[in-house]
């Protein structure tokens, strides 16, 4: 029945197809597996859209049949039954009869009251291979179901087979016309003439066919009848609304510029003004005494007292290492130790084979440097050439860095000088001291622009050369300005003999007629001191004197001078010229028996010198106000001794050379001499005979003010001043005379000293004692003069001068001129050990002389005591004999005692 | 008061010592060896440096008091000993 099978296949639609295909092919697993798959086909057997495919219909029993079963009934799944031959008719009586036997078992039992019903003889059992009713078998249980399933496929197929086949040919019939409204639409859209057309004729004559054309250009557009236009015009009454507008929008920041007008404040000065709360007295009282104080202060002492006396200990805040490094650095870096030459000056005009006697330095100008030349004659000579010497004047010679060859300025002495000064108030005022004894003024004030102008180097003449007319040039404009002095002190009064130093005296104090120092109001330097080996110290005033004695001679002398001036010379000192007598003269007797000293040099106590020379020119404080008005001396006067008042903390002591080489320390305060009403001065203090000729240089120490150089004939000395016993060092004797010294101005323990052979020996008393530190040789002349000074702190010159007329300008190296740190307390406290050292060995004097008189009180003693008695010499061998045994026994001991002996040995045999 | 000024006298005569000044808790001074101008000075100035010393001392250890405050200067070591009621100050030079 192969045909029923695939119809039946079609009829039940193609739909179920897939799904019996997937129940089919599960049909062969077991049984548990085809649980699963089943309940699905099922499922999609029920959900499929055909309506004969729902549940099993009523009368289709599925069932499983096993194989045990199907080998009974012959119904073997694909071999008897198949998927074409699917059907099987059972007998009835064939299942029953297997229920009955099997029981149980049988696959039937469910299904035997259908059996029992079943009408027919014969129950269709269908192989459901397919699986579409959920079993591998079903029982169909109707009689009619039956019929149906295996007779009623004959008639579906049947109709197929006759659609199979080709149908025959109909031509198609053509029906009636079913308008359907779209005849109106057709009729709308078609052309129809609605008027009648309209006939033109146009007829033309017949030559004028073919005629020759002639064209020409016509404007369309310039007569208006060629054309019809219908130009556009506003139509007033149109009017639409805008129903719908198109705008754009962008969404931007706001910029908003906005600004406001402040309220300006100034700034405006307010202060408060206010005084601290004070307590009363009674009110500190009170608290003074309260409890809370005391406690408190005693509670805090203890912390404080720990506190500073840490402080005093020592400081703990030394950068040891920066302080250490300090010396370092100067030690080996600069070599250069040579005074090395910077300038020197010598005029051939003026100074040849003149001796130059003193130099100085100009205090405030720098550069500017001032020498004095006298002759080489000695006191034969000079009478003998007094004529000439008559004729030519001596000089001062002033020179300045700029021009090596042309001093700046001259100035005229009465006489040859040997010494002089620059008022430290009013550096235009120098004084000097000639060698007739007279003492000289001069004002360089006309000329001290000059001389400023030239240290910065220019213009040396160009002035004169501008202000001149030719023709009536003066032939001497060129030269140097010669410059007389202002003053001369009076010829009877002063000196009578050459004036060897000459100082200014602080502006501290002054010194009053009455001979002590008092207080001096007017600040300024105005009192010089000068010495002369006739035995006199002088203190003069350079103010017009209270009571001039003697004004007639003396004034007319002095107009008579005026006369025969030639250059013009302030009037600076006009009272004083030729009328000035000292203020007060200091007598020096001598200590021990007649006589007097004759000074050479001295060194104040209260020196104002030291104090500014060793300072540079920054340190130089002139006092400018009084000098640009111009001090008249004129009009100063001395003041009366009642009114001023006295001071006492000015020492009035002071320490000369003299000629013979002494050292003497003499007191200049006048004392009145009850008995007879005169002022004299007190004797000398101390004298000391050091040296082997007369003392050219008495010079305190700028750094410490009691040590005191002097030098002179071949040696020189260091003293301090309170010490009586003698020098704190004492040079030997040198090879040369020692013609001069100085100290230097920067380092305390170093000096220079000049000698007779232009050399010049630096000694450093830190590096070496016994001998110079340095020596160098300047010149072949003697040195007569040595003069330091601080340009700048790079650049320390020294001034040397000699016998031949040259002053050598040298510049003192680092190592010379820069201080070791502390150098000035070493440099102190080597001069306390020295002290301590004379003590020393004045105490040793002392105990030595003791110790030898002691020595020879017992020679004496010694002497007058009886001889003993000789001992005979059989008893000195008994006695050296014992004395050997005992020593014997008392080696034996010690042996023992140590262990190099033992006891119980055989003795030593005898020696 | 006599130890008191035992004791002042005895830190006043110290090796270097320029001057000393007892001051109260708003800073009025009590005692003073040094002129009126350069006393008062000194108190306005101290106190408030002390008072900035003590807060930092406490800002670090609240438990903590300031008790004693040393100043060195190139010339000068200024002194304070605190205490609740009172200042002491003390300017000393050093030795060298």
């Amino acid at each position: 029945m192969t045909g029923k099978g695939s119809p039946k296949a079609g009829a039940k639609g193609s739909a179920s197809r897939p799904k019996s295909s997937s129940s089919a092919g599960s049909a062969k697993s077991s049984k548990s597996a085809k649980g699963k798959p089943k309940p699905s086909a099922g499922k999609k057997e029920e959900a499929a859209p055909p309506a004969s495919e729902c549940a099993p219909p009523e009368d289709i029993f599925p069932l499983v049949l096993t194989s045990k079963t199907q080998e009974l009934f012959q119904c073997r799944a694909d071999e008897d039954l198949t998927q074409e031959n699917p059907y099987k008719l059972l007998r009835k009586e064939d299942i029953l009869l297997d229920i009955k036997t099997r029981g149980v078992v049988s696959d039937f039992q469910p299904f035997k009251q259908l059996v029992l019903d079943y009408p027919e003889e014969e129950i269709l059992l269908v192989y459901d291979r397919d699986f579409k009713y959920g079993n591998n078998f079903y029982l169909v249980g109707s009689e009619e179901k039956k019929e149906q399933i295996l007779h009623p496929p004959e008639a579906s197929t049947q109709e197929e087979e006759e659609e199979a086949q080709e149908a025959p040919y109909k031509p198609p019939e053509s029906k009636i016309w079913i308008s359907l409204g779209s005849e109106v639409e057709i009729e709308d859209e078609s052309v129809k003439d609605h008027r009648q057309k309209i006939c033109f004729k146009i007829s033309r004559i017949r030559r004028e066919f073919g005629a020759p054309v002639k064209f020409s250009d016509h404007s369309a557009v310039k007569e208006k009848e060629n054309y019809a236009e219908c130009p556009s015009y506003p139509d007033k009454t149109f009017n639409i609304k805008q129903m719908e507008k198109n705008a754009g929008i962008q969404a931007i920041p706001m910029l908003v510029e906005a600004s406001t007008q402040t309220k300006w404040k100034y700034p405006k000065n307010a202060c408060t003004q206010y005084s601290a709360q004070e307590f009363s007295d009674e009110e500190k009282q009170k608290l003074f005494t309260s409890k809370s104080l005391k406690d408190f202060i005693n509670s805090v002492s203890i912390r404080f007292e720990i506190a500073l006396q840490q402080n005093e200990i020592m400081n703990a805040f030394i950068d040891d290492w920066k302080v250490l490094g300090e010396e370092e650095s100067s030690f080996g870096g600069k070599s250069d130790t040579h005074l090395k030459e910077y300038q020197s000056f010598t005029d051939l005009h003026f100074s040849k084979n003149k001796a130059v006697s003193f130099v100085n330095w100009h205090p405030s100008i720098p550069g500017i440097i001032a020498v004095a030349v006298t002759e080489k004659y000695s006191f034969e000579e000079r009478i003998n050439f007094s004529a000439k010497l008559l004729l030519t004047h001596a000089l001062i010679l002033i020179w300045s860095f700029s021009d090596p060859i042309h001093p700046q300025l001259l100035l005229e002495c009465p006489d040859d000088v040997y010494c002089f000064e620059f008022c430290p108030s009013d550096p235009s005022i120098i004084v000097g001291g000639c060698m007739n004894g007279q003492i000289a003024l001069w004002d360089i004030s006309p000329h001290m622009e000059r001389l400023q102008s030239t240290r910065t180097g220019g213009g040396k003449h160009a002035p004169a050369k501008a202000t001149s007319l030719p023709g009536f040039e003066d032939p001497h404009a060129n030269d140097t300005p010669v410059m007389r002095y202002c003053a001369v002190s009076s010829i009877e009064g002063g000196h009578k003999a050459p004036v060897t130093d000459v100082q200014w005296l602080p502006d501290y104090y002054e010194v009053s007629r009455l001979g002590t120092p008092v207080e001096n109001s007017s600040g300024m330097c105005l009192q010089i001191m000068t010495c002369s080996p006739d035995c006199t110290v002088f203190i003069w005033d350079v103010r017009t004197p209270k009571a001039p004695l003697t004004q007639m001679t003396d004034r007319k002398k002095a107009e008579e001078k005026r006369l025969d001036i030639l250059h013009e010379i302030p009037d600076t000192f006009k009272h004083l010229d030729l009328t000035w007598k000292p203020l007060i003269k200091v007598a020096l007797p001598k200590l021990d028996g007649g006589g007097e000293y004759s000074p050479m040099k001295f060194s104040l106590v209260d020196s104002h010198r030291d104090t500014w020379m060793h300072g540079s020119v920054d340190k130089f404080h002139p006092k400018t106000e009084k000098l640009e008005g111009g001090i008249d001396y004129a009009t100063l006067r001395v003041p009366s001794a009642k009114n001023l008042k006295g001071q006492s903390d000015v020492s009035t002591k002071f320490s000369l050379g003299t000629e013979d080489g002494e050292l003497v320390y003499a007191d200049w305060k006048m004392e009145k001499d009850n008995d007879t009403g005169k002022l004299s001065s007190s004797k000398p203090s101390n004298c000391f005979v050091i040296h082997d000729g007369l003392l050219n240089t008495v010079q305190r120490s700028p750094f410490l003010k009691d040590i005191v150089l002097t030098v002179g004939g071949w040696t020189f000395a260091i003293w301090k001043e309170d010490i009586m016993s003698g020098p704190l060092l004492q040079s030997c004797c040198s090879q040369k005379r020692c013609t001069v010294g100085h100290w230097s101005i920067s380092r305390p323990g170093v000096f220079f000293i000049g000698k007779e052979d232009g050399s010049i020996d630096i000694w450093d008393l830190l590096e070496k004692t016994h001998e110079p530190s340095q020596t160098q040789n300047i010149c072949t002349a003697p040195i007569t003069c040595i003069k330091p000074w601080i340009m700048s702190s790079r650049q320390h010159l020294l001034a040397v001068s000699d016998e031949q007329g040259t002053v050598y300008i040298l510049e003192i190296p680092w190592t010379i001129r820069h201080p070791s740190n502390n150098e000035k307390t070493s440099v102190s406290n080597y001069f306390e050990r020295e002290v301590k050292h004379l003590e020393y060995f004045e105490a040793r004097k002392l105990f030595r002389e003791k110790e030898k008189r002691e020595m020879e009180a017992d020679e004496q003693k010694r002497k007058t005591e009886a001889v003993p008695p000789e001992k005979t010499t059989e008893q000195l061998e008994m006695e050296r004999k014992t004395e050997y045994e005992e020593y014997l026994e008392m080696e034996k001991k010690i042996l023992i005692q140590v262990g190099i002996l033992q006891e119980a040995e055989e003795p030593l045999p005898a020696v | 008061m006599s130890e008191i000024e035992e004791t002042l006298k005895r830190i006043q005569s110290h090796k270097g010592v320029v001057g000393t000044i007892v001051v109260n808790a708003q800073g009025i001074p009590i005692r003073t060896t040094l002129d009126n101008s350069t006393t008062l000075q000194y108190t306005a100035l101290l106190r408030q440096i002390t008072i900035l010393a003590r807060g930092t001392v406490r800002d670090i250890d609240p438990q903590n008091d300031l008790t004693f405050l040393r100043m060195r200067s190139k010339k000068h070591e200024v002194m304070v000993g605190v205490d609740k009621d009172f200042l002491f100050v003390v300017v000393q030079a050093p030795s060298e």
